[in-house]
């Protein structure tokens, strides 16, 4: 399977942004990985479930009861920007 | 007495003997630091006057004759784990600036049984890479040789145990970056079962992959550590709640009447011939302690290393998203808007490996190839498995190499990612299967280089591996 | 709203509502509303390195009691995923929500329509954390918010069943009737704490295949609702029947001036790249806990009205009326059973009582055993409908047992032929002008008399018998 990556829109979607010369060397990359990767299709794998959890445990729940205490400073400590208590960035169209 | 030299438990012993302080040995830690890690740049970072005031603190239980066997005890901590107060940055622009409101549990853990924090270790940027040559700041060298690689991500904790800069580390391990490095710096490395040691406080690079686990002088002191981090935590939903045990309850049982098997796949082509011969010489010890040795097949191992890349790449793509300069880390400094904000921040603050896999995992959950790579690396995940499983029905545990080379030169591997994941192949099942191993070193190459074994347990066997380890440690 | 040139609008809607639970999806913060910004947040709903998500058990069982109401089948095995998109109000970049196991599905609810009851299907019900919320500011730009990061939410999914913009604020009425009953939320869409996007499409009545629909996001009125539908409805009629071509996309409703505008955002339709989340464990749900949880939920809106409507002989629409609100409905059938004259009452409850309640919050200042008095005392003629009014004004600042305070206050009616007859005779000496306009033919000239006569009675006078007699009177005099 040989596949054209859309080095473009993947770049979007990840919300990277690369300079012609880096969307060359990443797309010559990515396809040696990509080709790598395809050996996943050599093995049959008809009727075998995926694994999205190895550890067989579920219902992992918590109880609805209030364990967290107000501490605005210390979480917007790291911000890159704030006023007012609260983070900024700039103009956003909704 | 050459304090740096003591392991773990020596140290331990004469703290608790009142022959040694806290205090005492964190300052010898730090001058051996300054002495030598100019030159190895295990550190990242150092956290002295957070030591000092620990160190302080460990003293005065110990005068009471309380605390345990990590009270005052120096160690460093890989610099994905978070430690309030600390800076946090994964080796990355990102993160540079980061400082945690917060703990990570099993810094929590460390600073309720008083351990020394000397500072955080150097690795590849977000636990991206084998050599720890992916690090944003410097490059960690090998203390076997300086011009060669100490392995990654966790290079800096691998390189600190083995140049006696921490009596151990805590490092991370999502496809062997626990165990390669340890194996390439000649010291014992183990990566838990999944779900053993809480991930709450690990920056996430692979959910489904990613432990914490100790690296340390020998086996010993690597159980020891290991007792306790192991633990349910209420805050890691994939945190296993089980009794747990004291890991070196069974240490000296010995292995005569044991099973472990070789599994052909891990002894194919492209294994230096040295890293061969060390690891069946040491499988032919364990025969001669009484161990019956038989060769076995993971057929479906050939599948693993790409089923790796692309589980990891994925789960890393949407765990990287976050990282996008609004409400902590890098931000660009120059944006006309939103979108610009995002796309600079994160190009300018992700390395070129961070970006790469970045792509590739948003690329293989994209519309369309969901179903031929993530979901199939998915079944060939529940292959892997079956495969482990069914040679665990019959053997306690499986011997192998950590890596098909032992540790090459700086740069030499840098040009092509493919040949750089290769290196992985023997390291990589395990998480995929998320089963325990250890990494110990079983010999040297004709330059001295460290040669490093892996013993695999089905999952929860710890005990069996440690007691393994430490019989052929001991022989 | 009339069909233009034989288009059908074909309507879904997607209803986001907010759990009424302590604390957020995932982690261990509040959820009250109005606090201020970022103070009920924590690492792990801001996103913050290294953090983990632990379910809340409490969401599951809300979800799952709101498919139970809406007749949902409920999965057995169910799981979450990461829906993937860069947004400043999404902090880890990724909603934690469900994407092909949803907790429910395959339900529906019943509306009435014009036509009649209608059922509208559900598709799904899931749970998914909600984003943060954005100001938009002239001076900082965009401030972010992350206290509603992680207010759990379910997002009950129509199907396309709806016709008309009638229909929609029916069906979105009912759905809102239904969970209040269930308690899982207390729906105040002033507060967001639900809301409704719409997805409207239109094609020539008879086709099959559905045209291409918009979307419009966050309507939070009923009165929206049905302008922005009736609005985009018309727009798309008359693109196509001008040669245009309608885009999917996502339209912004100005409520000012009633008018749908695309927001044509710089990037196509995201790709979510969906995965399974590998932080959170699957749900599975065993028989015995879906029993109790079937257990807990109180008898719903459409079963009591069919009970009223057996029971009681109570019309449809009335009915309609009093299980909009469970409080009243339970308030309802507490008098109700204690009357002899309950349709009576439901008339009492709804003119009455409804209006007072409105403006206490819900809250109904009258035991219900006082109001069934009343509606037996009006019933049997023993007080007026007017005199109903005051007693129950009256009781409403100041409950007590309604025969007693008719007694004391002496408000009984006047049926006493001779002491109306007497106030009549006294009324029409005082108006000859009103007696000679009747006996004109101005018919409307005995009501002022009735009027005063009413008067004297202090408003006790039995109204039919003085009509009654005073037209006798009247007429006498002709």
């Amino acid at each position: 399977m040989s596949i054209e990556i859309d080095v473009n829109n993947v770049a979007n979607l990840a919300k990277l942004s690369l300079t012609d010369e880096e969307k060359a060397v990443m797309k010559s990359e990515l396809g040696a990985i990509i080709g790598f990767a395809d050996k996943l299709a050599e093995i049959d794998t008809s009727g075998v479930d995926i694994t999205a959890h190895i550890v067989p445990i579920t219902n992992v729940l918590r109880a609805d009861e209030v364990t967290n205490q107000p501490d605005r400073d210390g979480l917007l400590a790291n911000a890159p920007t704030k006023a007012d208590g609260y983070m900024t960035v700039p103009r956003t169209f909704e | 007495m050459n304090i740096t030299e003591l392991s773990l438990a020596e140290l331990s012993e004469k703290l608790h003997g009142k022959e040694l302080s806290s205090v005492e040995a964190t300052k010898a830690y730090f001058e051996k630091i300054n002495a030598v890690d100019g030159e190895i740049g295990a550190y990242i970072r150092l956290t002295e006057s957070v030591a000092l005031q620990q160190a302080e603190n460990a003293d005065k239980i110990l005068a009471e004759g309380k605390g345990t066997a990590l009270t005052g005890v120096p160690y460093g901590i890989k610099d994905n784990i978070c430690t309030k107060g600390s800076i946090t940055s994964c080796a990355s622009k990102m993160l540079e600036n980061f400082n945690p409101p917060y703990d990570a549990f099993v810094t929590t853990k460390m600073n309720a049984e008083n351990a020394v924090m000397l500072g955080k270790m150097n690795m590849d940027e977000f636990a991206m890479g084998s050599t720890t040559e992916n690090s944003a700041f410097k490059v960690t060298k090998n203390p076997y040789d300086i011009t060669r690689v100490p392995g990654g991500s966790s290079g800096g904790s691998a390189a600190a145990v083995a140049a006696k800069e921490a009596v151990f580390t805590l490092g991370s391990d999502t496809g062997g970056s626990i165990r390669q490095p340890a194996a390439f710096c000649g010291v014992v490395g183990l990566k838990p079962t999944y779900g053993t040691v809480s991930r709450n406080g690990l920056v996430a690079f692979a959910s489904s992959l990613d432990q914490i686990g100790p690296v340390a002088r020998n086996v010993e002191d690597a159980a020891v550590v290991l007792n306790s981090i192991a633990g349910h935590d209420s805050l890691d939903s994939t945190s296993v709640n089980r009794i747990y045990g004291d890991f070196t309850a069974e240490m000296k049982n010995g292995v005569k009447g044991m099973k472990a098997a070789l599994p052909k796949e891990y002894f194919g082509e492209g294994i230096n011939p040295e890293v061969r011969a060390a690891v069946i010489n040491a499988a032919n010890e364990f025969e001669k302690m009484g161990v019956e040795i038989q060769e076995v097949s993971i057929p479906a191992m050939e599948y693993a290393l790409p089923a790796y890349y692309v589980i990891s790449s994925c789960e890393a793509s949407s765990n990287l998203a976050r990282f996008d300069g609004v409400r902590y880390g890098y931000r660009a400094e120059n944006y006309a808007d939103m979108d610009e904000l995002y796309k600079k921040t994160r190009s300018e603050g992700f390395g070129k490996e961070v970006k790469r896999r970045i792509m590739l995992g948003s690329f293989a959950l994209s519309a369309g190839y969901y179903d031929a790579y993530y979901k199939k690396a998915l079944q060939v995940r529940t292959l892997i498995i079956n495969g482990f499983n069914s040679i665990f029905e019959n053997n306690d545990f499986i011997i192998s190499p950590v890596a098909p080379t032992v540790a090459y030169k700086i740069g030499e591997k840098t040009a092509s990612p493919v040949e750089m994941y290769l290196g992985d192949i023997y390291t990589v099942p395990v998480n995929i299967a998320g089963l325990p191993a250890i990494s110990m070193p079983c010999g040297a190459d004709k330059d001295g280089m460290p040669i490093g074994m892996q013993l695999i347990g089905k999952a929860f066997s710890e005990s069996t591996l440690i007691r393994a380890g430490w019989a052929f440690e001991n022989r | 709203m009339n069909m233009i040139n034989n288009y059908e609008m074909v309507i879904g809607l997607e209803v986001h509502c907010e759990l009424g639970t302590k604390t957020k999806i995932f982690c261990g913060c509040p959820t009250t509303f109005g606090a201020q910004p970022n103070t009920q947040c924590c690492p792990v709903c801001m996103g913050m390195p290294g953090t983990l998500p632990v379910l809340n058990e409490q969401v599951v069982e809300y979800a799952i009691k709101a498919g139970m109401a809406t007749n949902c089948t409920i999965a057995r095995c169910s799981k979450q995923d990461r829906k993937n998109y860069f947004y400043p109000d999404l902090p880890k970049a990724y909603q934690i929500s469900q994407y092909d196991l949803p907790l429910c599905e395959n339900g529906w609810l019943e509306i009435e329509s014009e036509n009649g009851t209608k059922k509208i299907g559900i598709t799904r019900i899931h749970i998914e954390e909600d984003a943060g919320k954005l100001i938009h500011n002239d001076r900082y730009g965009t401030m972010v918010d992350c206290n509603r990061c992680g207010v759990p939410l379910i997002e009950i999914v129509s199907e396309p069943d709806i016709r008309s913009a009638e229909e929609a604020v029916a069906y979105f009425k009912k759905l809102r009737s239904i969970i209040l009953y269930t308690g899982i939320s207390d729906c105040k869409m002033q507060e967001g704490s639900m809301r409704c996007d719409i997805n409207l499409s239109v094609r020539k009545k008879g086709t099959k295949e559905f045209g291409t629909r918009t979307e419009m996001k966050n309507l939070n009125s009923f009165t929206f609702i049905q302008k922005a539908i009736e609005y985009e409805y018309a727009r798309q009629v008359y693109e196509i029947e001008n040669g245009g071509v309608i885009v999917q996309e996502t339209m912004r409703f100005d409520q000012a001036s009633g008018k749908t505008f695309s927001m044509r955002k710089k990037e196509d339709a995201n790709d979510y790249r969906y995965f399974p989340d590998p932080d959170l464990a699957p749900i599975v749900m065993s028989e015995d806990k879906l029993n109790k949880l079937k257990d807990s939920i109180p008898t719903l809106p459409d079963e009591r009205k069919k009970a009223y409507i057996e029971n009681y002989g109570i019309t449809s629409y009335d009915a309609e009326l009093i299980t909009s609100e469970m409080s009243v409905a339970d308030y309802f059938e507490s008098a109700a059973k204690n009357t002899k004259y309950p349709k009576l009452l439901a008339n009492i409850v709804i003119s009455e009582i409804i209006k007072l309640a409105d403006g206490e919050n819900g809250a109904i200042a009258i035991e219900p055993l006082h109001l069934a008095q009343i509606a037996d005392m009006q019933g049997s003629g023993e007080i007026n409908s007017s005199v109903a009014k005051k007693v129950i004004k009256a009781l409403w600042d100041n409950d007590e047992d309604a025969c007693e305070y008719v007694k004391k206050n002496n408000l009984g009616q006047i049926n006493d032929e001779n002491v109306l007859n007497s106030l009549i005779n006294e009324a029409i000496e005082r108006n000859p002008k009103s007696v000679q306009d009747y006996k004109k033919g101005k018919v409307a000239a005995a009501k002022a008399i009735m009027g005063q006569v009413m008067g004297a009675t202090k408003g006790r006078g039995n109204p039919l018998l003085i009509e009654r007699l005073l037209n006798e009177a009247l007429e006498a005099l002709k």
